[in-house]
């Protein structure tokens, strides 16, 4: 166990290192979800009630999507190229390889969650504790099961990687399109609004807007939980699985 | 250090088996410098694979500094070094911070990893690059930084896939430099593969050719040339007709007005040769020999040369 947390330390250190060396890319990692933020937040002002308790939410759920998915791109390029190998040939723990990833991914999510925050802020979005710990906290337990789900899908789509960019680039975005995140899906024709309560992200995004509005109690929290745990309960069985049939 | 037995590796790709491997054995004892040499597709890296624990043997038994790869795979890991054919450093990270990590990951304390770290950086001339990435270094720094990541925890055996392949002549002549220079400094056995045959030949205590997933020779350069192919006399005549004779005489064959013979000791058969030749009547114009090479040795074994591009797998 002892050897197991300080193999994780060593992957989480490794990992962390380049962000913590030139902390500037993580801004520049975050040009997306800020410019949403800032464009449809400005627009969209007065069409969803306060469109920043709205919105924020949404961006996060979609930086809750990318994060994750990221941390399997690099762990797909270590693998193409020959640093896992180098790894895999050393006594590490092959687990504490994952935790250590999805554990330097948690800690950049959780650090751009706060700076959206703390930048939406001054412009009107009401900031409710308790429901943005819980928020939070559900972000996370979403992160690692989609990380999991990622380490997995660079495991599989190694070593030439095709399978992990047509997964990504054809499931991610309609994905979060289709969960309301970044224009309100109620309002939509009704095939639209069945393809999103079909996707699991729809409620996990109606949960974390209710969370953060200080709606602890609302219905769609107990189903964003369920939908969040659904998505880490599988992530962390098939991780654990790939892991154990070996990289 | 290295004992195998019927070690064997099937691959099924497509419902087909493809035998990469076919039992082999192979002993290699402390301090030696062994060079796996096979064309493409011999099973070169498939062997070393299994050997490092990467792969698990479909067949046989393997135990790698005392440790058997199959039932103990963190010891065997924990007490060899291994450098692979592709960079081992990320892209994204600096030098001297892969280093650091890979002696942690091998349970180095800190201060140690980075105090070796330096050291290596030292001894492999990356001083000065320590704090650069991977994608802004030279082919040869970048195995430099390789074979560092190799010995951080001072392995007692380190294994070492094609580190010269797609290097430059002259990077290539610094690797094997500083490849000698570490393997007096730290008495380390080396295991290599290599398709150089030069390579093989100059460097090598110990020559082991594989071919088809089997060991067909193995011995020291000089064993393999005496024993499996001989001395070469080439002569060359003014016309083909003399080369014909001279051919029939010494058992060789002619090529235009080129002769060209076997033999064990060149030096000694020479003059005898050309003494026959002259009884006979042939001008000999040029007379030369030439030792043997181990694409010699492998032409003898296999049939094939092992410059050829195109060997099937």
């Amino acid at each position: 166990m002892t050897t197991f947390l300080r193999d994780t330390a060593t992957v989480f250190t490794r990992e962390i290192t380049p962000a913590v060396r030139e902390p500037v890319g993580l801004l520049f990692d975050m040009g997306q979800p800020l410019l949403f933020l800032f464009l449809f937040g400005s627009l969209l002002d007065g069409a969803v009630g306060s469109s920043w308790q709205w919105f924020v939410p949404g961006i996060l759920v979609m930086m809750c999507l990318s994060g994750p998915m990221a941390a399997g791109y690099t762990l797909l390029v270590d693998l193409i190229g020959g640093s896992m190998e180098r790894m895999l040939v050393t006594p590490m723990n092959r687990t504490a390889m994952l935790v250590g990833r999805t554990m330097k991914a948690m800690v950049i999510l959780l650090a751009q969650a706060v700076l959206i925050i703390v930048l939406a802020l001054p412009l009107g979005f009401q900031l409710h504790p308790a429901g943005v710990l819980a928020g939070l906290a559900m972000l996370v337990a979403l992160g690692i099961g989609l990380g999991a789900l990622s380490f997995v899908l660079a495991i599989k789509s190694a070593p030439d990687g095709t399978l992990f960019y047509i997964v990504t680039q054809v499931l991610l975005f309609p994905l979060l399109l289709l969960s309301g995140v970044l224009l309100p899906i109620d309002a939509g024709p009704g095939w639209l609004r069945v393809i999103g309560h079909l996707n699991p992200i729809t409620y996990i995004v109606d949960a974390q807007r209710a969370l953060f509005a200080g709606d602890l109690t609302a219905p769609s929290v107990l189903y964003g939980t369920a939908a969040t745990l659904v998505v880490a309960v599988v992530g962390l069985v098939l991780g654990n699985r790939a892991m154990r049939q070996g990289v | 250090m290295i004992h195998a037995r019927g070690l064997t590796r099937v691959f099924k790709v497509k419902k087909q088996t493809v035998e990469a491997v076919r039992g082999i054995d192979l002993d290699v004892e402390s301090g030696q410098l062994v060079a796996f040499l096979g064309p493409n597709g011999a099973g070169k890296s498939t062997t070393l694979r299994m050997l490092t624990t990467l792969l698990p043997p479909t067949g046989g038994t393997a135990t790698v500094a005392g440790h058997d790869v199959g039932r103990e795979p963190a010891k065997v890991r924990a007490r060899i070094g291994y450098v692979g054919q592709k960079s081992s450093a990320g892209e994204n990270f600096r030098a001297r911070d892969e280093l650091v990590i890979q002696g942690r990951a091998y349970g180095l304390g800190t201060s140690q990893a980075r105090e070796r770290a330096d050291e290596l950086l030292d001894l492999l001339d990356l001083g000065p690059l320590a704090q650069r990435k991977p994608g802004t270094l030279s082919g040869g720094q970048r195995r430099r930084l390789d074979i560092a990541l190799g010995l951080i925890h001072r392995p007692d055996l380190l294994f070492l896939d094609e580190p010269s392949t797609g290097l430059d002549p002259q990077s290539r002549a610094d690797i094997w430099t500083h490849i000698l220079r570490l393997r007096e400094a730290y008495g380390t056995t080396l295991f290599l593969t290599t398709h150089y045959l030069e390579e093989a030949d100059s460097m090598a205590e110990r020559v082991v050719i594989i071919d088809n997933g089997r060991i067909i020779a193995d011995g020291t350069a000089a064993q393999l040339k005496n024993d499996l192919a001989g001395d070469q006399i080439t002569i060359t005549t003014d016309t083909e007709q003399e080369a014909e004779t001279a051919a029939r005489i010494g058992d060789g064959t002619a090529e235009g007005t080129t002769v060209r013979l076997r033999v064990g000791n060149a030096a000694a058969a020479l003059p005898e040769y050309l003494r026959a030749l002259e009884a006979a009547g042939v001008k000999a114009a040029t007379a030369e020999t030439t030792r043997p090479t181990l694409d010699d040795v492998f032409l003898t074994l296999t049939g094939r040369s092992l410059t050829d591009d195109d060997i099937p797998a």
